[in-house]
């Protein structure tokens, strides 16, 4: 009974965020702000089981994150709205509900499949290589879309709220809050799920010692491989989402900034936490928009603050532990290993 | 003809690659360290070079301090005095970010998370201080234009190749003719031994990162005079280009470094000249990915044996 207070709790929560979004009590700003924070946890906890639970440095996230966004969103621009280039909708405005949730699906799965081009490699490399690969990777996609002429190229690609505004039609809900936030549900979700079945305790053998792990029977290139799709799919989901909560998206808008905004968020929380990266996105989220005075020092005071963590506390806020290992009396509720 | 005046600018291009990609492989040859500031560094000394230069001949936008220097005389000042600051640049990144974490033995993954906030605190606090404005470069030397048989030789190409290929052979004297270059090769074998035989561990890192940091000064005064609009991101791409360079001819090899840098300016060179520009850091980026892919320590690269 204790441990289904925690699930009842969360579900209250997000039907009262939900519920505070549709009586307008929250205004515009704040709710596009916790959106955004949705975004991001999906982010961190997904980079997190490949920078965190498997220790590589991967820091090319901003890239799969991309290829998410840009598929999810061609399959609804395809699907629910008018497009100089791709022609009318191809299905009645009353499928969106299917529509969107589809489209995020095969936005993630592409960008799963963009993650092989980091998985395979990774099974000879280690290290500041790999690191360069994903790196490569980010500009890569960068550099594809930006030559692709149907999505915008550089200009940016739009189209997406039409799906968002064909759901609001039908019933008059924030239907993008609860998109968001059960996605960020169904991340924390599967990725604890998988770390601490037996399957995934082969993620953190290979963190520790990649020889031994497959001494102990770790199959570590059949592990590579789905940490690495199962962290890029996920971040195709995140992609796909902020695509459709901003109705607008652009190659800039994914490169090495980006991955390093994740980045300092996994590092902040801590490697191998997932509380520890659902607290690091919540306040980096805030921290953000908090700075937003400093205009460019933003950008200066930022990464000054991740050297600083690097010198004196580089383990990040939480370490590998999670929250319940500060506060015990939590794991009554739920047990977060 | 067409094709000879591609191979020229090919050789300038890589020439810009291989000076800076020198510094990359000079810092990992010794510390095992991916300096990846390294690029921003040859963006502030692109910047120490304008300032230095706007201010000696007297123009407006850098100190009025009532100079009128010749350009020929400011450009022999400039070179030196920009490769020294640079280096003092470099040298202060290694005593306040990269020292203490060697000191504390943390984690080579902090350092290298360091590095690249460091190389983002250069970058944009060089926004913040100066604004989104470009700077333009002064013309320090007279644009001389030879033509060889239908081929466009400028007095500025030649000299960035002819800077390449000394500062390449001068490095390679360094590491592998003098007493210098054989403690910077013992501390990439052995980190903990070295000090034991009697070898100043801080200060061979502080000579390479001189060296590396120096170099890439001297990149920026070369690039800027070639291409003369300064901003504040010119640093990123060029250091990751230059930066594949390294990888691909092995990093931690001065060959590598320069063999890489000329192999780079030749596939973008070559890319540009079949397909559209656009696609020009898609095809570096690939090459890159397939020769790690391939061959994982790149052209010179010996793969390193871990012990059990």
């Amino acid at each position: 009974m204790q441990k289904k207070v925690f699930t009842i709790g969360l579900f209250a929560c997000i039907v009262a965020l939900v519920a505070l979004a549709q009586f307008h009590l929250l205004d515009d700003y704040y709710l596009s702000v916790i959106m955004f924070m949705g975004v991001n946890v999906i982010l961190a906890a997904s980079l997190n089981l490949v920078n965190g639970y498997m220790g590589e440095f991967s820091c090319g996230h901003g890239g799969f994150m991309c290829v998410g966004a840009y598929v999810s969103s061609l399959c609804t621009v395809l699907m629910f709205s008018k497009n100089q280039m791709l022609g009318a909708p191809l299905l009645p405005p009353q499928l969106a509900f299917i529509g969107l949730p589809i489209a995020l699906f095969i936005g993630s799965m592409a960008a799963a499949v963009a993650g092989l081009v980091v998985a395979i490699p990774s099974f000879k490399t280690r290290g500041d290589y790999l690191a360069i690969i994903t790196l490569a990777a980010n500009y890569i996609v960068i550099s594809a879309i930006n030559n692709m002429e149907f999505v915008g190229g550089p200009r940016g690609f739009m189209g997406m709220s039409a799906t968002v505004r064909d759901m609001e039609n039908m019933i008059d809900l924030p239907w993008m809050l609860i998109f968001v936030l059960l996605g960020m549900v169904f991340t924390i979700w599967i990725l604890r799920r998988f770390v601490s079945s037996t399957l995934g305790k082969g993620v953190p053998a290979i963190c520790q010692d990649e020889i031994a792990a497959e001494i102990m029977s770790v199959d570590t290139n059949h592990m590579k491989l789905i940490a690495f799709m199962l962290s890029s799919g996920l971040a195709g989901l995140a992609g796909g989402l902020y695509a459709h909560v901003l109705g607008y998206v652009n190659p800039q808008s994914f490169d090495i900034m980006r991955s390093t905004e994740v980045m300092v968020m996994v590092y902040l929380g801590g490697m191998g936490s997932l509380s520890g990266a659902a607290i690091a996105a919540v306040s980096y989220t805030v921290l953000m928009e908090a700075l937003r005075f400093l205009d460019v020092w933003k950008w200066v005071v930022i990464p000054l603050l991740l050297i600083l963590l690097m010198q004196f506390r580089p383990e990040g806020l939480m370490g590998n532990r999670e929250l319940s290992d500060f506060f015990p009396k939590l794991r009554k509720y739920y047990s977060f290993k | 003809m067409e094709i000879f005046q591609n191979i020229l600018n090919a050789l300038q291009f890589g020439s810009f690659y291989a000076l800076i990609a020198l510094g990359y492989t000079l810092v990992y040859g010794v510390l095992r360290l991916i300096n990846f500031a390294h690029g921003d560094i040859f963006m502030v000394g692109a910047y120490i070079a304008y300032f230095l230069a706007v201010t000696l001949i007297g123009a407006t936008g850098g100190f009025n301090v009532g100079l009128h220097v010749s350009p020929a005389v400011a450009l022999a000042i400039t070179v030196p005095v920009t490769m020294i600051l640079t280096a003092l640049v470099g040298v202060t990144l290694e005593r306040t970010a990269y020292r203490p974490l060697r000191r504390k033995g943390a984690n080579r993954l902090y350092v290298v998370i360091t590095a690249l906030m460091a190389g983002l605190v250069l970058e944009n606090g060089n926004l913040a201080l100066l604004g989104a404005t470009r700077k333009r470069f002064p013309d320090l030397i007279d644009k001389v234009v030879w033509n060889i048989g239908g081929v466009a030789v400028t007095n500025l190409k030649v000299v960035v190749i002819v800077a390449a290929i000394i500062v390449f052979a001068m490095l390679q004297f360094i590491v592998t003719r003098t007493k210098i270059g054989m403690a910077m090769r013992g501390i990439s074998y052995d980190k903990f031994a070295i000090p034991l035989m009697g070898i100043p561990l801080d200060t061979i890192i502080v000579v390479t990162f001189v060296l590396g940091s120096g170099m890439a000064g001297l990149a920026g005064i070369l690039f800027a005079m070639s291409y003369p609009i300064l901003e504040p991101y010119m640093g990123a791409l060029i250091g990751w280009k230059a930066f594949i360079a390294a990888v691909v001819g092995g990093i931690g090899d001065i060959r590598g470094a320069i063999v890489g840098g000329f192999l780079l300016g030749f596939i973008e060179i070559g890319v540009v000249a079949v397909f559209p520009s656009t696609l020009r850091d898609l095809f570096a980026f690939s090459v890159l990915l397939i020769i790690l892919w391939l061959r994982p320590t790149g052209l010179f690269g010996v793969a390193e044996t871990t012990k059990i």
